[in-house]
């Protein structure tokens, strides 16, 4: 009983910090709808400025308590740096395009940290007065997780005051809730929303500073706290601070007595409960429907025409130089071409659920997960040859795609694409728990192609068939009347249904015809790399897909083509040239975001239209 | 006519094919023999500079004593960033593209798997210098493939030995949820098992890697008792498990064995927080004075200003290992390196290893210890070199493990 208890404190400390982040998060997200991938940067940033001031400082409570307050006005500081130079210029950049901006500030952060304050992790002093620990029920419980545990409902209260009993405070919420009509009334955005970014980005370094007596600080903090951060952000309800209160206790409790029962849940825990509440509840549990931020009249995106005589002919030359060169190039360059292939198809496939269907997905790395070990189980159990696996991947991706995506395409905006990333994370950990049939972390090995497919030529050639082909007939179905369904039922769900068409029906085929293309991709990618991991369906891969997708331009076809072939190449290239290939990858996604807010290809196609008048 | 076309054409072949095969063979004297080293650079930093760092002394050395037969060695390094598909590209280019003779490196287990099945199907010598997992030369292993460093399975059997002359029976133990965690825990369980039938487990925690609960799973554990503790966490979940469980007494009148722990990456972040009294693999690097390692430490320290970790020894002894090879094999051809590297002996800073032939497993061992707080800092006391050799399972039981080709 006693133990059941101290359980259960341990629990609301973790829901205490956790809630500290996603508070931030849920504010900024509120106002701004950015989804602020560099929030867990800004919360390694609070705990190294922390350290820093915390040891450099005198010792005593001025020391310390005002090391931790420092850190955390300083990081509110540099987020506010971060949205006047970067977010503020893309705001009205497609949804989810600064997603790729705060991906870029996430790089740069990762490698200026490491240069700053080097690779050994660090351990914090702790803190003046909580050091010991007091006796709870005769079982000992530090003095400073019963501080946290305070501190999550003070915080708490006071940003509810600030949000109830300010002038500002009404202001944000009325811009959470419409901020078209806030502007209309002639408030002055811009400075809500820095004021705003700042505030989040406080509440960040906040969390990080107070995890210092706690935690060791290290490099890897950021990407562990931000998917949980979100988790809590969508399970409460996007933009609500109570709900995310409610999220964070129910994740923290939830995993204080989940590793009794399971030990080995941990990894998997959160998204469980995520896909479970967002089933029922598919606002979180105090969101509201989004009040439709696109949808409206007069907001549907531009026409997709047929491509241009000068693109087809740039495509065919491409394609040709795709089928001449390789024979004369070396065996790396054809395994680097065949990669890139794949990477097309791949980015291709979240484009048709990005672009036509209007829902984005945080988990497609799933499908091209689920793809590649298709393939590889059928080799490794079954001993199938290379071709019944390669046509296995489809399959097995297609039909989780079916099953997912009945629930996902339910869903709209954010909380679609958490689904999505839950989903994902489930079958991340069976892959990576079921250590029998999977072989867990260590992966399936000896994937390699048969006989007749191993010179690399060869492969490359078969790859460039199947790749090239599911893209073009990816395209195909965008024109089709399929895809003018889809993109119906994009611009205005109402009125497609009016008009006959099942939305539902034809987001959850697009979802899974989405998938399956994916599939192929990860089926590919397995024969050529020779060996299977869970990082297939990690999230860093997941991510890759949206960078790929947005770097090239969600509202053009050509659009997943160019941005898989200028993303993958350029990491390619970098990763071989030098050691900060971190940070120039992210100086180079945040230039690219500042001057090509369309993506790549929406800028060349803004271009054309202006010399040559609407398509 | 006909003669004299094919004469020609069998000697642009044979140009080619020995070209490709002993890279430098046909060309000058001199010409530099190029080792690709491909490992998580900035996934893990703070493991892997101390390693590149001794990585580049070790060659520096190597070159400054006449290089291999008066060939200078040199090493293309490149960053899988903690993802085995790209090591495996990397690789590709490695071979292809820079035509090193061989491959080396890799941290995390399942890129080190990753490399060791492309060695294996692309017929060129991997060095495995840190992936701990048995796989890489049991299961999975195969001719390409060779392992440096005492593996997950040697160093379990090194605490078992110790854990058994514990007077304690109730033994809870805790690991980070991936392949390292889960067969450490099961080597544990099962060599202790046999070696103590009397002891129970009365409790496991798997948190996930590089995100601990600490609080929670410290409570966990002390809720089921245990009179002792094997612990495999590492790195930040380390630190973190620490501080939670000194503040909660945890660790009070409880045995604590521990994998790892002793290695000063894992030790000195700890600062004076380290824990006293626990059971570990380590490297007590300061208190090491013998005639292999002092003068390591010291040429370390003058290249870096700074002491070397366990990474710096693994880093330093692949390269010695991977020069002994060069030393050893009439070319650099891949068989001809292969069968050289079957066998090999090389004196590591730690003392003489071997290769083995039976699973290319070196003998390199770890020294075990007991921690104590030094001035301050975490160190190892009454510690012994604890030599691979004598925790490696018997030959018959490794012939059931490793496929027999």
């Amino acid at each position: 009983m006693e133990n059941l208890v101290l359980q259960a404190l341990s629990g609301l400390a973790s829901a205490s910090s956790l809630f500290l982040v996603a508070s931030g998060l849920t504010v900024i997200f509120g106002v701004s709808r950015v989804v602020n991938f560099a929030h867990g940067s800004f919360y390694m940033l609070g705990a190294y400025l922390a350290y820093t001031f915390v040891t450099q400082l005198p010792r005593g409570h001025l020391g310390f308590w005002g090391g931790v307050l420092g850190a955390a006005l300083l990081v509110g500081l540099i987020g506010l740096v971060v949205e006047v130079l970067l977010l503020r210029r893309i705001y009205r950049a497609p949804e989810l395009f600064q997603l790729l901006a705060t991906f870029g500030v996430v790089l740069i952060v990762q490698e200026l940290t490491q240069m700053v304050w080097g690779a050994q992790d660090l351990l914090g002093p702790r803190a003046p007065g909580l050091r010991g620990s007091t006796e709870v029920f005769g079982l000992r419980f530090p003095l400073y997780e019963l501080f946290l545990i305070g501190v999550g409902p003070v915080v708490l209260g006071l940003l509810l005051l600030l949000f109830h009993r300010t002038r500002w405070g009404t202001l944000v919420r009325a811009a959470t809730q419409d901020r078209e009509m806030v502007g209309a009334l002639g408030v002055n955005q811009r400075m809500l929303f820095t004021s705003v970014f700042f505030l989040g980005s406080l509440l960040a370094g906040l969390g990080g500073a107070l995890q210092l007596p706690r935690e060791s600080v290290n490099l890897h903090m950021d990407l562990s706290i931000i998917t949980e951060a979100f988790v809590v952000v969508v399970v409460g309800g996007l933009g609500s601070l109570t709900g995310a209160a409610l999220a964070a206790l129910l994740i923290g409790e939830l995993h204080a007595f989940g590793i009794l029962i399971v030990p080995k849940i941990t990894l998997v825990l959160v998204f469980l409960v995520m896909a479970l509440v967002l089933v029922v509840r598919p606002h979180g549990l105090l969101g509201k429907p989004e009040v439709a931020a696109r949808g409206g009249q007069g907001s549907a995106e531009p026409m997709i025409g047929p491509a241009p005589a000068a693109l087809r002919w740039l495509a065919l030359a491409v394609l040709a130089l795709a089928v001449v060169v390789p024979p004369f190039l070396g065996d790396y360059a054809i395994s680097v071409l065949t990669e890139l292939a794949t990477a097309v198809l791949f980015a291709a496939s979240l484009h048709l659920i990005m672009g036509p269907g209007g829902m984005a997905s945080f988990g497609h790395a799933a499908y091209f997960g689920l793809g590649a070990y298709g393939a590889a189980l059928a080799a490794q159990w079954l001993g199938a040859p290379m071709l019944a696996g390669l046509a296995l991947a489809p399959v097995a991706a297609g039909v989780f795609g079916l099953v997912f995506g009945y629930f996902c395409v339910r869903l709209s905006g954010v909380y679609a694409a958490m689904l999505t990333l839950a989903f994902a994370q489930i079958a991340w950990s069976v892959a990576f728990q079921w250590v029998e049939v999977t072989g867990g972390d260590n992966g399936i090995l000896g994937v390699w192609p048969d006989a007749w497919a191993a010179p690399k030529l060869v492969f490359y050639y078969l790859a460039l068939a199947l790749c090239i082909g599911a893209t073009l007939l990816l395209r195909r179905v965008v024109h089709a009347p399929f895809g003018y369904a889809l993109r119906a039922q994009r611009d205005s769900a109402l009125r497609a249904e009016a008009i006959g068409i099942d939305a539902f029906r034809t987001r959850w085929l697009g979802f899974a015809l989405a998938a399956a293309a994916a599939g192929i991709a990860g089926g590919l990618f397995a024969y050529g790399k020779g060996s299977v991991f869970p990082t297939f369906m990690g999230i860093p891969r997941s991510v890759d897909a949206l960078l790929m997708v947005l770097l090239g331009g969600v509202q053009t076809l050509s659009g997943p083509i160019i941005g898989a072939l200028a993303f993958t190449g350029l990491q390619e290239q970098l990763v071989r040239l030098t050691d900060l290939w971190r940070l120039i990858l992210g100086v180079v996604i945040v230039a690219l975001v500042l001057f090509f807010p369309q993506g790549l290809a929406g800028a060349v196609r803004a271009r054309w239209e202006a010399r040559h008048g609407d398509a | 006519m006909v003669g004299r076309v094919i004469g020609r054409r069998r000697i642009l072949a044979g140009a080619g094919m020995a070209a490709l095969a002993a890279p430098g063979s046909i060309r000058a004297q001199g010409e530099a023999i190029r080792i690709g080293e491909i490992n998580s650079y900035t996934a893990q930093p703070a493991f892997l500079q101390p390693y590149r760092n001794a990585w580049l002394l070790a060659q520096e050395q190597v070159n400054a004593a006449g290089g291999i037969n008066g060939r200078r060695i040199e090493t293309v390094f490149r960053d899988d960033a903690g993802r085995p598909e790209d090591a495996v590209r990397l690789a590709g280019e490695l071979v292809n593209a820079e035509k090193v003779a061989l491959l080396a490196g890799g941290f995390l287990s399942n890129v080190g798997l990753a490399l060791g099945d492309f060695a294996n199907q692309n017929k060129k010598l991997f060095v495995a210098s840190e992936p701990l997992t048995d796989a890489l030369v049991w299961s999975k292993g195969n001719r390409y493939t060779f392992r440096l460093r005492a593996s997950t399975y040697m160093q379990s059997a090194m605490l078992v030995e110790e854990a058994a002359k514990l007077p304690v029976k109730r033994w809870a133990t805790v690991a980070p949820n991936y392949e390292y965690g889960q067969s450490a825990v099961r080597w544990f369980k099962e060599l202790l098992s046999r070696a103590r039938p009397d002891v129970q487990f009365v409790a496991e925690q798997f948190p996930a890697l590089g995100r601990i609960d600490a609080g929670a799973t410290v409570q966990a554990l002390a809720a089921a008792n245990p009179e002792a503790i094997f612990n495999v966490t590492f790195g930040a979940d380390l630190t973190n498990f620490v501080r939670q469980g000194s503040t909660r007494g945890l660790f009070e009148r409880r045995r604590v064995v521990s994998l790892l722990t002793g290695e000063p990456e894992y030790l000195d972040p700890l600062g004076d927080e380290a824990p006293e009294g626990w059971i570990v693999t380590g490297y007590p690097w300061e208190q090491i004075d013998t005639p292999a390692h002092t003068p390591f430490r010291e040429a370390y320290r003058r290249r870096w200003n700074d002491y070397p970790r366990l990474g710096s020894v693994v880093g330093y002894d692949t390269v010695m290992a991977i020069a002994a090879l060069l030393r050893k094999s009439p070319t650099l051809e891949t068989e001809a390196l292969v069968d050289a590297m079957t066998g090999l002996q090389f004196q590591s800073v730690l003392g003489p290893v071997q290769f083995r032939t039976i699973d290319h497993q070196s003998t390199m061992g770890a020294f075990v210890g007991r921690t104590v707080l030094k001035n301050g800092k975490g160190a190892m006391a009454d510690w012994r070199y604890a030599d691979g050799k004598d925790y490696l399972p018997s030959d018959d039981v490794v012939r059931t493990l490793r496929p027999q080709a």
